[in-house]
């Protein structure tokens, strides 16, 4: 027995050096993102879609730069800034030149800062930072530099089009704003109230309120609050267990309007909304998966539900990030250069799979892409979320949403 | 006014729910002076168990199955693990609690994996009791209701009209005693650790398809249990009952009315100053109460800390 776990372990140990020198000369992601903690879910699907969009779109396929793979180097940041930044100081010592994070825009903050300044201090490995779901406007505005990108619609770009979907509902006169205290929260807020007053001013807004992020047990008394304030809407920024959480006590308690969200949707929170939530949520986002955008994206959507059957594409947005990066690779003729890479990257437009034309905005690095809004229900859904068969329908979209949207970005270029 | 009685009635589910949890905690805190850190993971494996079993055979069944199975892990725990860490002192049992929490959490993941589980209302309770003012009240809700009050008073009935009540009452003050007197001491304990996290097993049941059913679900609820019987005192059931609802009332209204400080400060005759940017107290002054509404147990906590340290109805002095 003895000398069987020498042997396996001689074997093992003798596998992980050859695996790592087969895969010396990857090209390495660094995912930073949270695998543990209230908010793991989240992170572990991400991560999912990001190593098969990698091997699916690139990999399989032979590769950029004629044969150089891609590879997802996972890190676990509990979703603490602090605990980031330390991930990203590792990931950098790996020698790994592209930062990919997306959960909480407080992470990707400290994590944009960080960059900038290594960057600034240590030009000879210079890092990308892809942002693929923080949405902090402040990201692609005051805080901007030349080293992030965002890969999704920023907090002001969807609330313009959510509320241009709203708007039109002329029996909508009270509107009760609900979010998670931190950023992210507060932006989604802001947007909404301006979004609101200028489009339609008789509609009143009855409440705006912040809660703490991911420590609510119960929201049964915040939704006592809405149904009292007489609200005819709702709209969160929540995600994760916080959304669900909101979602079912307000039906629970009575309340029996529309919920406007940013993210109801996967990671089992379609599940847990099911039957009861049935054309009652809307959200906003990007990517056509009901009904979808390509053939290309039926077959990749197909084949991800064969190796994870029980996952969901729900950030599309996960398969530009690669689809884009890769095209900037393959234009700049290296991985290593990522100034080159970057500016490969700005003013890019890229046909998503998923529909529809995205922009790489050059001067605030913020992409343009239509922007749908879409309803929770099991009518219609050809690819549901969880297995549930409850999914996302679209019900309308804004074309190339705040194309000609002002930004504050003053953009140094190396 | 109506929403004042629909809160009362929100902060009782609130307050029965956490005294299922503490319930189970107090007896075990002042049994054996452990402070069970997996006490709040008992309830998530109740809720995981329930789920699992709802699945094959329904609502109800896992209702009875999964508290009887949660429990006879922790009597399992205890006469296999904390019994023998209990010789070396309390710092190692602390420890052990604590990794145990820590092992739970990791092994729920990895059987159930991360995501939310689709633990759902039973049909036949999935409809509004009544409603008061367009708020309804989900029959679900009342369940919750009858169920920890029949818990409660079962538990009183058996503490202090029964001989094994009356054998864990005496057990709990003089343990040598009791023990020279002939009864099986660790036996009791056992029990006691094995009723206790039942009903943390119970709590979990009703409450993984209203707070949902994640690997998380433990460590939101995790540190309120210990505030709840610090607060009611050690090893009185009647003071877990109290502290439990008065926190489950405190924090539903101090999240259901936006009660400004400034409000607050305005009527006792301080005024608002007129220029906040540079005011060092100008966080004091925006604050209002659904954000401070969840430390507001540990406020009270240090309160009753300072001014009555048994506890409200506790009688130990240590």
């Amino acid at each position: 027995m003895k000398k069987f776990m020498k042997l396996s372990a001689v074997s093992a140990l003798s596998l992980v050096i050859g695996a790592s020198a087969a895969f010396a000369e990857n090209i390495k992601i660094a995912f930073i993102d949270p695998l543990s903690g209230p908010f793991a879910s989240t992170g572990t699907n991400g991560l999912h879609q990001f190593e098969f969009a990698v091997d699916h779109m690139v990999n399989d396929k032979g590769g950029v730069l004629g044969g150089t793979n891609m590879e997802i180097v996972a890190f676990d940041n509990k979703i603490s800034p602090k605990e980031s930044l330390i991930q990203l100081q590792v990931a950098i010592d790996q020698g790994i030149r592209y930062i990919a994070q997306g959960n909480s825009s407080g992470v990707a903050n400290a994590i944009t800062e960080a960059v900038n300044k290594h960057n600034r201090r240590n030009p000879d490995n210079r890092v990308l930072f892809l942002n693929y779901a923080a949405v902090d406007p402040a990201l692609t505005n005051d805080k901007c530099n030349f080293w992030h990108f965002r890969f999704d619609a920023n907090a002001d770009i969807k609330m313009d089009a959510l509320t241009d979907v709203m708007v039109a509902i002329d029996d909508m006169k009270k509107v009760y704003i609900i979010g998670q205290d931190y950023s992210f929260g507060k932006a989604v807020a802001a947007a909404a109230v301006k979004n609101l007053s200028a489009k339609r001013n008789d509609v009143e807004i009855v409440g705006n309120e912040l809660h703490p992020i991911g420590k609510v047990k119960d929201f049964t008394p915040y939704s006592r609050k809405i149904i009292a304030s007489g609200a005819d809407a709702v709209i969160t920024g929540n995600w994760g267990t916080d959304m669900v959480g909101l979602g079912k006590s307000l039906i629970e308690s009575g309340y029996d309007g529309p919920i406007y969200t940013y993210y109801a949707a996967g990671s089992g929170i379609t599940a847990a909304l099911g039957e009861s939530a049935k054309g009652r949520i809307r959200l906003i986002s990007q990517g056509d998966i009901n009904p979808i955008g390509s053939d290309e994206a039926r077959a990749t959507y197909t084949a991800f539900k064969a190796k994870h059957p029980d996952g969901n594409i729900d950030q599309s947005r996960i398969f530009n990030v690669i689809g884009m990066l890769a095209k900037a690779i393959e234009g700049a003729g290296t991985a290593d250069d990522v100034v080159a890479v970057a500016g490969q990257l700005e003013g890019m437009e890229y046909d998503s799979m998923w529909g529809g034309k995205l922009f790489m905005r050059p001067q605030d690095h913020q992409i343009i892409q239509n922007m749908n809004v879409g309803v929770h229900t099991n009518e219609g859904i050809e690819f549901d979320y969880d297995n549930s068969g409850f999914g996302v329908l679209t019900e309308s979209t804004v074309e190339m949403a705040s194309m000609d949207s002002p930004t504050t970005c003053e953009m140094k270029r190396p | 006014m109506e929403l004042i009685l629909v809160n009362i009635i929100d902060g009782l589910v609130t307050g029965l729910l956490l005294f299922m949890l503490s319930a189970g905690l107090t007896l075990i805190f002042s049994m054996m002076g452990v402070l069970n850190f997996a006490h709040a993971s008992f309830y998530m494996l109740g809720a995981y168990f329930a789920y699992q079993i709802s699945i094959a055979l329904g609502f109800w069944m896992g209702l009875l199955i999964a508290p009887i199975i949660v429990g006879v892990l922790g009597a399992g725990v205890e006469r296999y693990g904390l019994r023998r860490v209990h010789q070396y002192g309390h710092v190692p049992e602390l420890i052990f609690t604590f990794g145990l929490a820590l092992l739970i959490e990791e092994l729920v993941q990895f059987i159930w994996g991360k995501n939310q589980m689709p633990f759902n209302i039973p049909e036949v309770l999935n409809y509004t009791a009544f409603s008061v003012a367009g708020n309804s009240i989900p029959a679900y809700k009342i369940f919750m209701i009858f169920i920890s009050v029949g818990i409660f008073m079962g538990l009183l009935y058996v503490l202090t009209k029964t001989r094994v009540g009356m054998i864990i009452q005496a057990a709990l003050s003089y343990p040598r005693t009791v023990e020279s007197l002939g009864h099986n001491v660790p036996l009791i304990f056992m029990g006691v650790f094995g009723v206790g996290t039942a009903l943390a097993g119970v709590a979990g049941v009703i409450a993984g398809p209203v707070l949902g059913t994640f690997p998380g679900m433990a460590f939101v609820l995790g540190s309120i249990v210990f505030v709840t019987i610090v607060i009611g005192g050690l090893g009185s059931l009647w003071g877990a009952l109290v502290a439990s609802l008065l926190i489950g009332w405190l924090t539903t209204f101090a999240k259901s009315y936006n009660l400004a400080m400034s409000d607050i400060f305005n009527a006792i005759g301080i005024s608002t100053p007129e220029n906040m940017d540079d005011n060092i107290f100008r966080d004091l002054w925006t604050v209002t109460s659904p954000q401070i509404a969840d430390i507001l147990p540990y406020i009270l906590m240090v309160m009753i800390l300072i001014f009555r340290p048994a506890g409200l109805l506790g009688k130990r002095e240590s």
